[in-house]
């Protein structure tokens, strides 16, 4: 068997206001080690809503969540941070980074967070991950000093700092023009390719979506395909 | 290493809004400088006021009272034991205010340590002659030396030396206002009749002013032997013997029991004066409440300012919640944030309100009554700066604890799909 990094068990989830809808239905599948995986379905399909289970931010759902063999089920709060921290990088369709922080402070900060590293040696790792991304230079600016597209790529190293096990994306390249999502997406492939970096990227994109190893589409709440 | 990244969190957010987090820390320094300029202040004028007669209060004083015997021969006759008798018009007996065998009670007094002082005394009614008009008054015959020791006599003798009561035979030491009256000046002599209607003439050595005009209006001095001349007594008539505690809190106490050691009338300074006590208590009420107050109009402030920065930074507060900070982590922000307002806030509270206090001691203050007061009076009591410290960080940590909760619940999904 292969290693396996994220399990997902009978998921179901229910928005209670302003009436009860079920968004989520009997979501399995799991995805194993090295696997570049994209998500793909309507708009309101609940994709987004998936990826914030999975990603252990929402813990409102019935079903299970495996995570690198651990179950998240009744973990407390700072466990679930303690998760995130450690194996999970996110990358969101804006760009979120904090403003208050230069470029290279902004990547380093789960770093420091989980305090493995001292800060030297954070510092040198950061760069390291900027130099990956080709925005090096840049490591000394304010965020709102960058483009659209340098943004998502500090935004990519900052999930990389960890090394966590898994990536995931909520349309990461949605806001971007095609030369920059082309960029990205190149950047995601050679993470699978070279480093082996299992990621979970929903998009809209039909073409991104079919440069990946598996398409997982989404009908109402469903898996329809993957 | 933990505390580090969260201090670190903790100034950005603080500089990215300094302006704002500047007045809430003027506000907290605002209030802190009042708290202890206020309290300085309003203790300084207590400490006076109540110096004005605590000062010069033994705290134990001794006499005797012209008063009817307690039990009354029908009392005491066999016959009428077991009946209840009612006596109308009970008059006292011709009985002195003199304190017998007073040598023997000084002298117990002296040894015992809880007694830091004793200074006997002897008050005389008399009349100031000015011309054809009588002037009622009371003439303190005084243990110069052990009245000053005690009581700090010489503070309040604003012209002439005190000692010279001592030295000049029949000298007298004018209140201020008796003074004015009877158009006294250093040097003169004036007369004096006594309650027995002698006449006898007593030359003025100095005047004293007490702070008070009624005392100052009546009152006089003179030495004991002096006095006693006066009054005709023998040398070793005294009326008053006053004691001075090393703590005054003992007085009641102390004064019931030499009541009944001695067999005399004792009375205690809480007893005698208990309305200053109650005035004192009165005005540091209000400085504390007033102060406090400012404290809490800042805590508000500050709770204003930290609402603010977490309603503009809901991102910021969701992508630390992503990227693995905990609710506790954001939380911890808040709060560091919030005290550091209250503690820098504070400080320079304490330090302004030092230096105002500093200012105010500098402000002439010249008043008739108060002849030994140049500036206004100002304490300088550490528990106040104490007391200013420990209630800034105490409102900011409060100030800071709603915001912080609220911050630290923060769900980052709400605001990452808000967007
Ligand atoms: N807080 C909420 N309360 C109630 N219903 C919600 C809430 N959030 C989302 N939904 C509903 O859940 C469904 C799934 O939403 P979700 O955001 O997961 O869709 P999506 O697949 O990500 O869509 P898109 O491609 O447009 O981003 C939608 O029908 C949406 O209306
Ligand atoms: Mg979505």
């Amino acid at each position: 068997m292969a290693d396996i990094v994220l399990e997902a068990r009978n998921i179901n989830k229910y928005f209670h206001d302003p009436i009860e809808v079920k968004v989520l239905s009997d979501i399995n599948f799991t995805l194993n080690k090295g696997e570049f995986v994209s998500i793909i379905g309507k708009s309101g399909c609940g994709k987004s809503t998936l990826l914030y289970i999975l990603s252990t931010m929402d813990t409102d759902y019935e079903g299970e969540l495996v995570i690198d063999n651990q179950l998240l089920k009744l973990k407390k709060e700072n466990e679930l941070a303690r998760v995130r921290n450690e194996k999970i990088g996110f990358v969101f369709q804006f760009h979120y980074l904090l403003n208050e922080f230069n470029v290279l402070k902004n990547v380093m900060l789960p770093g420091l967070k989980l305090g493995k590293l001292s800060q030297e040696e954070l510092e040198h790792k950061a760069l390291e991950k900027l130099k990956i991304l080709e925005i090096e230079k840049e490591a000394l600016k304010k965020p709102n000093q960058l483009s659209g597209g340098q943004k998502q790529r500090v935004a990519i190293a900052r999930a990389l700092i960890n090394e966590p096990i898994i990536i995931m994306g909520d349309e990461p390249t949605g806001n971007l023009d095609k030369k920059n999502s082309e960029v990205v997406f190149n950047i995601f492939q050679e993470l699978a390719q070279e480093f082996n970096q299992t990621l979970l990227i929903v998009t809209h994109d039909n073409e991104f979506a079919a440069r990946t190893n598996r398409i997982i589409e989404m009908q109402d709440g469903r898996i329809i395909r993957m | 290493m933990k505390f580090k990244l969260i201090k670190d969190i903790s100034i950005a957010l603080l500089l990215a809004r300094w302006r704002q987090t500047l007045i809430a820390a003027i506000g907290v320094t605002f209030g802190i400088t009042m708290f202890i300029a206020l309290l300085s202040f309003m203790t300084g004028l207590n400490d006076l006021l109540d110096g004005l007669i605590l000062n010069r209060t033994p705290h134990i004083r001794l006499y005797n009272e012209i008063q009817p015997t307690k039990s009354q021969p029908t009392s005491l006759h066999p016959d009428f034991l077991s009946s209840y008798n009612f006596i109308s018009s009970v008059k006292p007996k011709n009985d002195k205010l003199e304190l017998y065998n007073n040598a023997s009670i000084i002298k117990t007094l002296l040894s015992d340590p809880r007694v830091s002082g004793v200074a006997s005394k002897i008050t005389a009614q008399v009349f100031y002659n000015v011309g054809t008009i009588d002037l009622t008054g009371v003439i303190n015959g005084i243990d110069v030396v052990n009245e000053n020791k005690l009581f700090a006599f010489e503070q309040y003798v604003v012209a002439g030396n005190y000692m010279d009561l001592e030295l000049i035979p029949n000298s007298i030491l004018l209140g201020k206002g008796a003074a004015e009256k009877m158009l006294a000046n250093i040097g003169d002599v004036i007369q004096v009749t006594t309650t027995k209607g002698e006449r006898i003439p007593l030359k003025v050595v100095g005047f004293f002013q007490s702070g008070l005009q009624e005392i100052d209006k009546v009152q006089s001095y003179a030495s004991i032997s002096t006095t006693q001349k006066l009054l005709s007594e023998s040398n070793n008539y005294i009326t008053d013997i006053q004691i001075k505690l090393y703590d005054m809190n003992n007085a009641p106490t102390i004064a019931k029991e030499f009541q009944e050691i001695f067999e005399v009338e004792a009375i205690d300074i809480q007893t005698a004066n208990s309305q200053f006590e109650t005035g004192s208590s009165v005005r540091s009420l209000i400085s504390y409440a007033v102060g406090i107050t400012l404290l809490i109009v800042a805590g508000f402030g500050i709770y204003n300012i930290l609402n603010m920065m977490i309603y503009e930074k809901m991102d910021s507060i969701a992508i630390l919640k992503a990227t693995g900070f905990s609710g506790k982590d954001v939380n911890h922000v808040f709060i560091t944030i919030a005290l550091s307002i209250g503690i820098f806030g504070g400080a320079l509270g304490l330090l302004f309100g030092f230096g105002l206090s500093a200012f105010i001691d500098q402000i002439p203050f010249n008043t008739e009554a108060l002849p030994t007061i140049e500036t206004y009076p100002i304490n300088y009591n550490p528990k106040f700066y104490f007391i200013g410290g420990v209630f800034s960080i105490i409102t900011t940590y409060f100030a800071g604890y709603f915001p912080s909760r609220k911050a630290s619940k923060i769900d980052p999904v709400i605001i990452i799909r808000g967007k």
